[in-house]
């Protein structure tokens, strides 16, 4: 017998920690030989915490949303294997099919193998394809077959990797080290980039999207597979030295990577003349410091070389120019995490899926309004609606659905009508949004598209780096009409500055930050052009998100005159008679919402 | 041309040991782009990144004190001012702003009475806006230390800073 419990952040986060705890010292108490392990993220994160218990007879039985009092009846059915115990806890067949209908290649092992533990993943074929390239493929060879593959960079833009691996192995060597003129202190290196013929393997695990977290699971239920993807890359550019610059905000992700690079070591994975050949290669880790420009490449360099992260104009491509002036390739984590299975089963089989010019399949984080929050991995070629309403259960407390959003600030929603849009790079960009990294965020009915584009020009106008003038001063401009009109002071003729703005900002930019930062607007003008002419020339929220929009009326008919709204005003906006209706005063109201919150008769409208 | 500045101030606030930061510096100070990691280092270390301290590490490592504070204002990851003993990163992220995130910061300024960046009276928190935790699916979420909290209310969220300021007093 054996049991896992899911702790990635998410189950964690939902409790994992003390369901393990309880369940080692009760299986301990117990007496029956019945390890206790971690596993990563299934992807079911509204299902945490979730307990596997594996039994003799090769039988799984999935727990989920299991409490301390849950613990008990599993212990109870690990003593004794009645299948009655804990029943109430069993995973539904309809979400246990949601698990298994998705088909896993990135997260292959997530959710089944100890992250911590490298046995785990070398008994599922781990550290095979590496072994493959170095004792029967040439580096061309390799770059061939992921070239067969079709597989696009999953950072967003869906470039090809072979493409870029291939620039990177043909890449000449820089032989002068940078000079920084006005800097003359960064011209010390440590003397290890000095190397003739040095070239770089970058992952790029900075994940800044606000809404997704796809690398955030696979570097912590699978960080092997992003290593080995790494290694092969490496033996096909030629290179000796791979560095992973992770988001500060993920301890956790950073912790499981570093054992795992440990472990790798111990077992002969990484290091000196790997597999009795001459080709040598290591990983250390950086710790981004917060910035969401940082994912952008150059700018990536720029802090890894301990600069500010500003982008810089391409090319030279990181391929030919990148860390310390040395041709580096830079890959997202779910990019590499691809590369195993690619090699090991071949590049056609990874481009029999999907559709004509996106293959394999691709890691969406489903979040939001939606009922089944968490990872999924589909198929390209399905549409959103099979993942909205197929993985992911549909909206929320029964909720209509409005949009997704997809590729976070950089990518746009699509509108209900278009939900049987089909999840392809070619096909996403037409829409106006685009694929992005994997963030898919549900909007229903209460969800105002204005504020949305709000949120995302906050969101880019706090992290333009500043560098160009547009994307600095241009989406703040941007931001503040949206204030504006979200605030109830939208003034005719704010569409059509938006809009300028946004095409300006377009061309102004250096980098796809800029580039895309008006995105989200451009899509909701698009798609949602009635709710702007709403909120600026019927100064109405009819989502009731943008507070000034809203007036707080209480209907007669309805108030008892129970004074729990009175008590709850912290304005004193309201007043009237014991057992008689209540008013409220619109001067004093500041729309704060508390009043619908005490109220307990549903007396008390906002429109 | 160089600037030198940064070699005629000494450290005055007597409160810094800069002893503590001398085996990071040892170790970085001669490799090149470890001004990021040796700041993540020194903030570990004293918890923020006074002005002095800052003016110490640009001289130990000979880079420019306006590189040093380049690089300190760039990321949001470095405070040059204090912080309550215990950091909530309160998440901000679509995901958590789609499931009422804003509730939840006046649901923390109302109960600690802060602004974002303020320190409790009771000196036990600072609260920090930041994009997206990676719980998204728990959304809305927060952080603190290195326990996170999802699916929060308003309720729950008062209830987990009351434990947490009972828990220390
Ligand atoms: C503002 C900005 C942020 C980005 N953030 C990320 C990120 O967090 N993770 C990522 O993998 N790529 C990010 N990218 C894309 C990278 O620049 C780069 O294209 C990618 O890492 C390449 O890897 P791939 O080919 O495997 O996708 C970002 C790009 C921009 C412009
Ligand atoms: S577009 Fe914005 S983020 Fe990109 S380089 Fe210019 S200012 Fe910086
Ligand atoms: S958006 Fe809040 S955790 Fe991701």
């Amino acid at each position: 017998m054996k049991i896992s419990v899911g702790r990635g952040s998410c189950g964690n986060a939902a409790g994992a920690g003390e369901i393990f705890e309880l369940l080692e010292n009760g299986v301990a108490a117990l007496g029956v030989d019945c390890p206790v392990s971690v596993v990563g993220c299934i992807g079911a994160c509204y299902l945490e915490p979730i307990v596997n218990v594996l039994s003799r007879n090769g039988e799984t039985r999935t727990f989920v949303k299991v409490t301390p009092d849950a613990v008990a009846g599993i212990l109870q059915y690990v003593a004794s294997s009645q299948q009655s115990a804990a029943a109430a806890f069993e995973i539904s067949p309809k979400d246990l099919e949601n698990i298994e209908t998705q088909q896993r290649i990135a997260l292959r092992n997530c959710g089944i193998i100890d992250p911590e533990n490298i046995d785990d993943y070398v008994a599922r074929e781990g550290y095979a394809a590496i072994e493959k390239c170095v004792k029967t493929m040439t580096p061309e060879q390799v770059i061939e077959e992921m070239k067969l593959s079709g597989l696009g960079g999953r950072g967003g833009a869906g470039f090809p990797t072979w493409f870029k691996w291939n620039a990177a192995r043909q890449a000449e060597p820089a032989p002068f080290p940078r000079s920084d003129s006005c800097e003359q202190t960064s011209a010390r290196h440590d003397g290890s980039h000095k190397a003739l013929n040095k070239k770089y393997i970058i992952c790029n695990a900075d994940e800044g999207d606000p809404g997704a977290f796809m690398d955030r699971a696979v570097i912590e239920g699978d960080p092997h597979a992003m290593i080995e993807g790494m290694l092969i890359a490496a033996y096909a550019i030629g290179s000796d030295e791979g560095i992973v610059y992770v988001r500060a905000e993920y301890p956790l992700a950073i912790v499981r990577l570093e054992k795992a690079l440990e472990q790798a070591r111990t077992m002969g994975f990484l290091g000196n003349n790997l597999f009795g050949s001459d080709f040598s290669f290591d990983i250390r880790i950086k710790a981004g410091a917060g910035a969401f420009v940082c994912g952008e490449e150059t700018a990536l360099i720029a802090s890894l070389e301990g600069e500010r992260g500003m982008p810089r104009l391409k090319p030279p491509f990181p391929a030919q120019k990148g860390y310390w002036q040395k041709p580096s390739n830079i890959n997202n984590v779910e990019t590499f995490a691809n590369v195993p299975w690619i090699i090991r089963n071949g590049g056609e089989a990874f481009a029999a899926i999907g559709t004509e010019n996106s293959k394999g399949t691709k890691v969406f984080a489903l979040t939001g309004k939606i009922a089944n929050g968490g990872l999924v991995e589909v198929p390209m070629g399905q549409t959103i609606r099979d993942v909205v309403y197929g993985v992911g259960g549909g909206i929320k407390d029964g909720k209509n659905f409005k949009a997704v959003q997809l590729g976070g600030p950089s990518g746009g929603c699509i509108p209900a009508e278009l939900i049987d849009t089909v999840i392809d790079y070619k096909a996403l960009a037409e829409t106006g949004a685009i694929m992005g990294s994997g963030g898919m965020v549900v909007m229903d009915e209460s969800t105002c598209m204005v504020d949305m584009a709000r949120f995302f020009l906050d969101f880019t106008c706090k992290e333009s780096c500043g560098k160009c003038t547009h994307c600095r001063i241009g989406t703040r401009r941007m931001l503040e009409i949206l204030e504006r009109i979200c605030g109830g002071d939208g003034r005719e003729g704010d569409i059509e500055l938006l809009s300028d703005l946004a095409e300006q900002i377009k061309e102004g930019s250096l980098c796809a930050l800029g580039q895309t930062a008006p995105n989200p607007v451009l899509t909701t003008l698009r798609y949602f052009r009635n709710e702007y002419e709403d909120h600026i020339l019927r100064k109405k929220c009819t989502a009731r998100q943008c507070k000034p929009l809203l007036t707080y009326t209480i209907i007669p008919e309805k108030c008892v005159g129970c004074t729990l709204c009175v008590r709850a005003c912290a304005f004193g906006a309201i007043s009237g008679e014991v057992r008689k209706p209540h008013m409220i005063e619109q001067e004093k109201c500041t729309k704060c919402g508390a009043c619908v919150a005490a109220c307990k008769f549903d007396a008390i409208e906002v429109v | 041309m160089s600037c030198d500045c940064g070699n005629n101030l000494k450290i005055s606030d007597s409160d810094i040991d800069v002893s503590l930061l001398e085996p990071t510096l040892v170790k970085y100070a001669d490799v090149s782009g470890s001004l990021i990691t040796i700041l993540q280092k020194a903030q570990d270390l004293y918890g923020y990144l006074p002005a002095d301290l800052l003016m110490y590490i640009s001289r130990r490592i000979g880079v420019k004190p306006a590189k040093v504070m380049g690089v300190v204002s760039f990321y949001t990851q470095f405070r040059t001012k204090p912080a309550g003993k215990n950091l909530i990163l309160l998440c901000q992220g679509t995901a958590c702003h789609v499931n009422g995130s804003a509730d939840i910061e006046d649901a923390i300024r109302e109960c600690l009475k802060i602004e974002e960046g303020e320190i409790s009276d009771d000196g036990l928190f600072t609260y920090n806006n930041v994009a997206c935790l990676g719980c998204c699916s728990l959304a809305p979420a927060m952080m603190i230390g290195d326990k996170t909290y999802g699916n929060l209310t308003k309720k729950s969220t008062v209830e987990v800073l009351e434990s947490i300021a009972k828990e220390e007093s």
